[in-house]
Parts: C-alpha cells; sequence; structure tokens
C-alpha cells in the first residue's frame, strides 16, 4: 500500500448524491408540462422563443466567465433554467432581440456582476423580465388568444386581453371560464397560464424535495384569503378568489420563481414569511397598483427582503438557555 | 406508535449487512503491541515501565496521580521493546510504550474478581472503574469514572446505554450487545445502583431487531431495565440528540447531560465495566469492525488493544485492491488516516478501507442557498452561513452564529448538492474562536 494514494480528509467520508445539475435538471424536467402548454396553446413560436431564451443564457453565461477568465460554470445548469424561467414569463409574440436583452440583464446584470450562481440578490429571470416590462411595455403585453398565433407574428393579430385585466377593469372582454383558467386555454405568458401544467411541475419538485411546500402555500393561500375577503365588486367571493390564484402567473411564481433558492429565505420559518408576503404583495399590487398583475413585482420585492427575514428569523438552536442565544462558558 | 427521536438528521445507506450478521471473531495478538500513553481526554500518562523490563497481562504500564486520566494496561505479557514516538491513528506522533509479546498471556498479580458492587460504596466502585482504565469506547475517549462523577448540586436521574449505533458500517456495538447481553446489562445495573436508582435505559436504533428481542429476554427479570427502540436516523446516537429523544430534556447550550440528570454509556464501556468486577480484568480488548469496499471478508473482530491496525485487516481477510482511503471510525465522523501501521486504541470502534471508487471527492461549488443544511442540523443551526463567515475568517460572527454548539456530525456536508466542506471550515472556526477565548481569559488574568 502506498500511501501517496490514499485521500485523507476531513470527515464526512461519505456524501450524498444530489447535485447542483441534479437539482437544476429536476426544475428543468418540472418545467416541461408548462412549456408543452405554452406550445400548445401559443404555437411553435412558443418553443422558439424558449429556444432563443435558453441559449442567449447559456451562451452569455459562457462568454462572460471566458472573458473574464474564470471557471465556466454552465454544467451546473442554473443558466438553463433562468433561460427556461425567463421565456415562461414573455409573451410569445416577443421580437427574438427582446429576448436576448431580457437574457442579458438576467445572467449579466443580474447574476454574474454579483458573483454567479448563489450570489445573485434577485431572481434572475424576473429581474430580466421586470427590465423588459419597463423598457417595452406594449411588445410584453401583447397577448394573443390560444391556437391564433403562427411562427411569425402577424401585424393585425387580435391582441387578447388577460382574465386579469377583465377582472380589474381595465380591459373589454369577456372572462375565461374557471376551467379554461385551470387549463391554460387563456392569454398570457407562455408558461404562466395553465395552472394544471404547473401544478404538475409544482408536484414533481415537491416528490423530489426540491423544494419544500413552504413557500407555494404560504403564497397561494395567502392570495386566496385575501381575496375571498375582499373580492371585487360585483362577484361572487369562492369565484373572485379562484380568479385570483388561476390568473397571472401565481403558480408558475409560486413554484417556480419564489422558490428559487438562492432568492428564498434558508430558514423554514423565512420561507413562510416569503411566501405571506408574496401573498400580500401580490394582493396589494393587483388592487391598488397600476398593473393588473403583481405577481413579479411581489416576488422580486420578497427577494430583496430576504436577507432581513435571514437576519431575525433564525431557528432556535439546540438547547438554546432562557439567558439568551449566547453559549454558555 | 411512532418512534423517539430528535429534529433533522439524515438517512445515509447504513452499510451495515457486510458485517451485522457476523458473529465476533478473536484475532491473537502478533509479536509487537503499541501503546499509545495518550488514549484518553484529560492529563497525559507517565510510563511506568522502562526497556527491557518484563509485563505481564493487565499490567499497569502507565499512569497519572491526575483525576482525569486513567491507567494503562499491558494487553499480553511480554517485555517493553522500545519507548518512543510512534504514530497514533489521528495522524500525529505520540510517546508510545512498544512490548514485544512472549505469547503466554501470563496473568498480572492481583486480577480477580472484585466484591459485589452492591456491597461497595460508590467511591469505591468508581476507583474499581478508574483503576480498570475505563473510557467512553464510542471514540472520545472520555474517563468513565470522571463521567460518573458530576457535580453534588446536579442528581442524576436518567442512566443510559447509547446502543444506537447510527454510524454506517460500524456494528461492533451490535454484536456485542448480540453476544454478550448480560455483560451490558451487569454494567447498566452497576452504574444504576451507583446513582442510587431504579431505573437504567438501554436505547437501541429500530435497524437492530435482533438486539432489542435479545436484550428484552435477557432482562425480562428485571423491570428496572427498559430496551427503547429508536427511529433509524443519523446522528441518532450522538449524546445530547439521544436524550432529547428518550426524555424530551434538551442538555443547554455549552452544557453536560449531568446539567438534565442525565448519564450516558456507550454499549462497550457498559460490557467492560461488567469485567472490571466480574473477572477484575483491565480495558484490554475491545471489538473493532473491520469493512469498506477494499476489505476482502468484513468482520466484528475481538481483538487486544495495541495490536497494528494491519492485523486486523490481515483478520479480515486482508485487501482486494488498493485502498483510496483509510478510516478509524465510522464514515460520517471518523478520522482519515495515511498508515496501516497504527494501533487499535481503547476508542477504535471500526476500521474502513475504502476503494478508491467508493471515496468522495469533489470540487466545492457556489452555495445556493437550498438550505438542506439548515433542515438536517441536528443543533439547529446555519452552516451555510457559517462557512460562508468561516471562509473569510470572521470568527467573530460565527461565535455568534453559535459555532461553539456544532457537534460535527457532517449532517450538512453530506447532504451538500454544491459538495461544500462545510463541517471542515466549522471545525476551524470553532477551534479559532476557542484559541481567541483562551486569549481573552489569559489576558484578563
Amino acid at each position: 500500500m502506498d500511501s501517496n494514494t490514499l485521500v485523507v480528509s476531513s470527515s464526512p467520508h461519505i456524501k450524498s448524491r444530489e447535485t447542483t445539475t441534479r437539482i437544476m435538471l429536476d426544475v428543468a424536467i418540472a418545467l416541461v408540462p408548462a412549456l408543452l402548454c405554452g406550445i400548445i396553446f401559443f404555437g411553435v413560436r412558443a418553443l422558439y422563443i424558449t429556444v432563443v431564451s435558453v441559449v442567449s443564457c447559456v451562451g452569455l453565461e459562457y462568454l462572460w466567465q471566458k472573458l473574464c477568465k474564470k471557471r465556466v460554470t454552465i454544467s451546473d445548469g442554473t443558466a438553463l433554467v433562468t433561460g427556461l424561467l425567463l421565456a415562461m414569463n414573455l409573451p410569445a409574440t416577443a421580437p427574438w432581440w427582446m429576448v436576448v436583452v431580457g437574457a442579458l440583464i438576467a445572467i449579466i446584470i443580474a447574476k454574474q456582476l454579483f458573483g454567479g450562481t448563489g450570489h445573485n440578490f434577485v431572481n434572475p429571470a424576473l429581474a430580466g423580465r421586470a427590465f423588459l416590462l419597463a423598457s417595452w411595455p406594449v411588445l410584453m403585453t401583447k397577448w394573443v388568444a390560444p391556437f391564433t398565433l403562427g411562427f411569425s407574428v402577424a401585424p393585425d393579430l387580435l391582441s387578447s386581453a388577460t382574465p386579469l385585466a377583465i377582472l380589474k377593469g381595465t380591459a373589454e372582454g369577456q372572462l375565461p371560464s374557471l376551467m379554461d383558467m385551470f387549463l391554460g386555454n387563456i392569454g398570457g405568458c407562455i408558461g404562466e397560464t395553465s395552472a394544471l401544467a404547473l401544478l404538475l411541475g409544482g408536484i414533481y419538485l415537491l416528490l423530489r424535495r426540491v423544494i419544500s411546500i413552504r413557500i407555494p402555500l404560504s403564497f397561494i393561500g395567502m392570495l386566496a384569503v385575501l381575496s375571498f375577503l375582499f373580492p371585487g365588486a360585483g362577484m361572487d367571493r369562492l369565484t373572485y378568489a379562484a380568479y385570483s390564484i388561476l390568473g397571472g402567473g401565481v403558480f408558475l411564481g409560486a413554484f417556480f420563481m419564489a422558490t428559487d433558492y438562492t432568492t428564498s429565505p434558508i430558514t423554514g420559518k423565512g420561507q413562510i414569511l416569503m411566501g405571506l408576503g408574496c401573498g400580500v404583495l401580490t394582493f396589494v399590487i393587483r388592487r391598488f397598483g397600476g398593473y393588473p398583475e403583481g405577481v413579479s413585482y411581489a416576488i422580486l420585492l420578497m427577494n430583496i427582503a430576504t436577507p432581513l427575514i435571514d437576519k431575525y428569523l433564525r431557528p432556535t438552536k439546540f438547547g438554546a438557555t432562557k439567558r439568551g442565544r449566547s453559549h454558555v462558558a | 406508535m411512532s418512534l423517539r427521536t430528535f429534529k433533522g438528521g439524515i438517512h445515509p445507506d447504513d452499510s451495515k449487512t457486510a458485517t451485522n450478521g457476523k458473529p465476533i471473531v478473536k484475532l491473537a495478538p502478533g509479536n509487537r503491541l503499541y501503546f499509545p500513553l495518550q488514549q484518553h481526554i484529560g492529563a497525559p500518562l507517565t510510563p511506568k515501565v522502562g526497556v527491557g523490563d518484563a509485563v505481564k497481562l493487565g499490567q499497569v504500564i502507565a499512569d497519572s496521580e491526575s483525576f482525569m486520566s486513567v491507567p494503562l494496561h499491558a494487553s499480553v505479557s511480554g517485555t517493553v521493546s522500545d519507548i518512543g514516538l510512534y504514530l497514533y491513528p489521528t495522524g500525529l506522533k505520540m510517546p508510545t510504550i512498544v512490548v514485544d509479546n512472549d505469547g503466554q498471556d501470563t496473568l498480572s498479580e492481583g486480577i480477580g474478581p472484585k466484591p459485589d458492587p452492591e456491597t461497595l460504596s460508590p467511591e469505591e466502585i468508581r476507583a474499581v472503574i478508574r483503576q480498570a482504565g475505563i473510557v467512553g469506547m464510542g471514540g472520545a475517549g472520555f474517563p468513565t469514572h470522571v463521567k460518573l462523577t458530576p457535580p453534588a448540586d446536579k442528581p442524576i436521574s436518567y442512566v443510559i446505554v447509547n446502543g444506537a449505533e447510527c454510524e454506517p458500517y460500524l456494528t461492533s456495538d451490535h454484536r456485542v450487545m448480540l453476544e454478550h447481553p448480560d455483560e451490558v446489562l451487569y454494567g447498566a445495573r452497576v452504574v444504576r445502583h451507583l446513582f442510587g436508582l431504579k431505573d437504567a435505559f438501554i436505547a437501541i436504533e429500530e435497524n437492530k431487531p435482533d438486539a432489542i428481542a435479545t436484550l428484552q429476554e435477557h432482562a425480562a427479570d428485571d423491570d428496572g431495565i427498559h430496551i427503547i427502540a429508536l427511529k433509524k436516523k443519523y446522528p441518532q446516537g450522538a449524546e445530547k440528540q439521544l436524550i432529547h429523544a428518550l426524555t424530551g430534556r434538551m442538555v443547554p447550550s455549552g452544557g453536560l447531560p449531568a446539567d438534565v440528570g442525565c448519564l450516558v454509556l456507550n454499549i462497550d464501556t457498559a460490557a467492560e465495566i461488567c469485567r472490571a468486577f466480574t473477572q477484575g480484568m483491565p480495558l484490554i480488548r475491545r471489538v473493532v469492525t473491520v469493512a469498506g469496499g477494499a476489505v476482502a471478508e468484513p468482520a466484528n473482530i475481538e481483538t487486544r488493544i495495541g495490536v497494528p491496525f494491519r492485523e486486523l485487516i490481515d483478520c479480515a481477510g486482508g485487501l482486494t485492491c488498493e485502498p483510496g482511503k483509510i478510516i478509524m471510525g465510522g464514515p460520517m465522523m471518523g478520522i482519515a488516516g495515511y498508515s496501516l501501521d497504527v494501533p487499535v486504541v481503547k476508542g477504535t470502534s471500526g476500521i474502513l478501507a475504502f476503494r478508491p471508487d467508493e471515496v468522495a471527492v469533489s470540487p466545492e461549488s457556489n452555495c445556493l442557498r437550498c438550505g438542506r443544511c439548515v433542515q438536517v442540523c441536528p443543533m439547529h443551526l446555519l452552516p451555510a452561513q457559517l462557512n460562508a463567515y468561516a471562509g473569510k475568517g470572521d470568527y467573530e460572527k460565527c461565535e455568534e452564529l453559535d459555532v461553539l454548539d456544532c457537534i460535527e456530525c457532517g449532517c450538512c456536508s453530506y447532504v451538500c448538492p454544491a459538495k461544500r466542506h462545510l463541517v471542515q471550515s466549522m471545525r476551524a472556526a470553532k477551534q479559532a474562536v476557542q484559541i481567541q477565548r483562551g486569549k481573552a481569559k489569559a489576558a484578563s488574568k
């Protein structure tokens, strides 16, 4: 036996098989149903936007890391997930260059400039979406009804109002049925319309223990409770609550965006607070804000509150003494 | 009924099937044995023999005046051939007495049964236990008689024998419970008697139903012995987690089990207490699990203290390949070594030899803040944050975040998907904080 071949390292000497790449792959798998629904409802253009987004995100991360002479980390899968999530948050009518700009904001500004994987303070995909929404509000809200979109965006295409805009009274139109809302047969972003598909993906993530139920449940629950207590004018409480949680990307936000590890609290208690905060903010923005929909901004605001939540909601350590947290000397 | 346990922890593959069905085999000691002078926590020992002296089996070869120490005994008869620095399993060199075995096992004078402990005072019982050189045999090596001397203002109400054996691979405690149940029970009764208690508890993880059944059978006529099944979860056998699962009490931060009226003994330690009374035999042997993918025939081996690891590996059929890692203890908390030419000491519960492909080596990547480490930490700490602060050398912040409460169980490093060396950095931070405290203390004097 040659002692030069022996590994002498600190315990533990066995590790779980879990890796960052495997987790990100799970998130990507969980997004497949939502992507398929997007393609079914908004045509092959939805797939095209998704491909542009993923290629831009992964490519930009690679280029940036090469340029900065850093270790290339595209194999950890985080850029892939950001690309998928960005696409889910865009209308299928978006022009390709806008997608690339969104990817640039997400990967370079929000993620790499702050230190790369694990160091961004807001969800990169949401940062990209927020930037695009502020810069090209018309292009970002050019919704079309399902099954009307070809590969190219025809200029005379009839735009379709989102249910939330109708609900808020800022747009004219007939509210779709709750079943269409649940299936995703409504106007909206590529990946946000089908609550069913997102729920399937969410359940997969829960079963794989990639996420816990804390954030999605407290988020959707809080929004449902507030909508039930304060329904819109002339609407049945239950119906209003149902429309509130099925519309405007709540499921996408609750299961896939607010649960982003890096930008959500690390403790169980903090995660519940994160979900509740997202629910309250979504409700407040929708009710009192200028936008009919508030999920992305609610999550971004809670992202920013996350370090504070982590600071104050620490778990009580085992054997904490009454005299406070200090260690008995 | 749901089994008792604690909050946090992990469920690694326990890898015990290679040895848990194998009876303990006795290994005859070889020609040369090594006795490092400090196999316990506390004061170092002074040799009581010189080079060339003849020693007998059970003879004290090193001792100290300090209360915080236990004597060391020769585990064979023979001649002292050297006293010098030799490699210790933790990787450092330590003053060691080397004895050449004459193969006669000539017993030292005065070895023989002690009086029935029921007739002895607590002081006399502790003296017998100290004289037998008994330390906690789970690995830490805390002198047992010191443990059995809690401060007068802290009465003991629970005596617990720890048969959880939650470390993967290790099965030595399991086999001792199966093959020597009466010795384990005897030890538990001695300690129970010492504290004037009616009850003693033996806590065993549910993955050892045969051990639970055997002990229950052997304790059937004693309603003061309680065999308690615990949920299989690592680190169920960690002292604080065990006490919490069993009694609902929490050892206060920085405190000792005695602070909540508990006393925890290892299985092998209880069996040694029995031998100290019934045979008057000091601690000269122990059971060691030899396992891992590079070991041809994994086994539970009863060996004398002082026998080199190499002889135990040979006894287990030798190595099947160049090992990638050698570990003393279990895979979660054991210490990796770089040589098989180190002796079995009182705290050696296992020797593992891993194949190169069993060795987990992966580069660290950025922390995702996924929170898995926080979920599994049995002390409810924030390993990810401690790791970040330790990495920056901000040990004050580590202290504030209770790094000293870390029990180094390894759950956080085990689950980390970014493969960060969490425990390693926390261990370093603990040492830095303790050194800083020592300096502050010295400065204030």
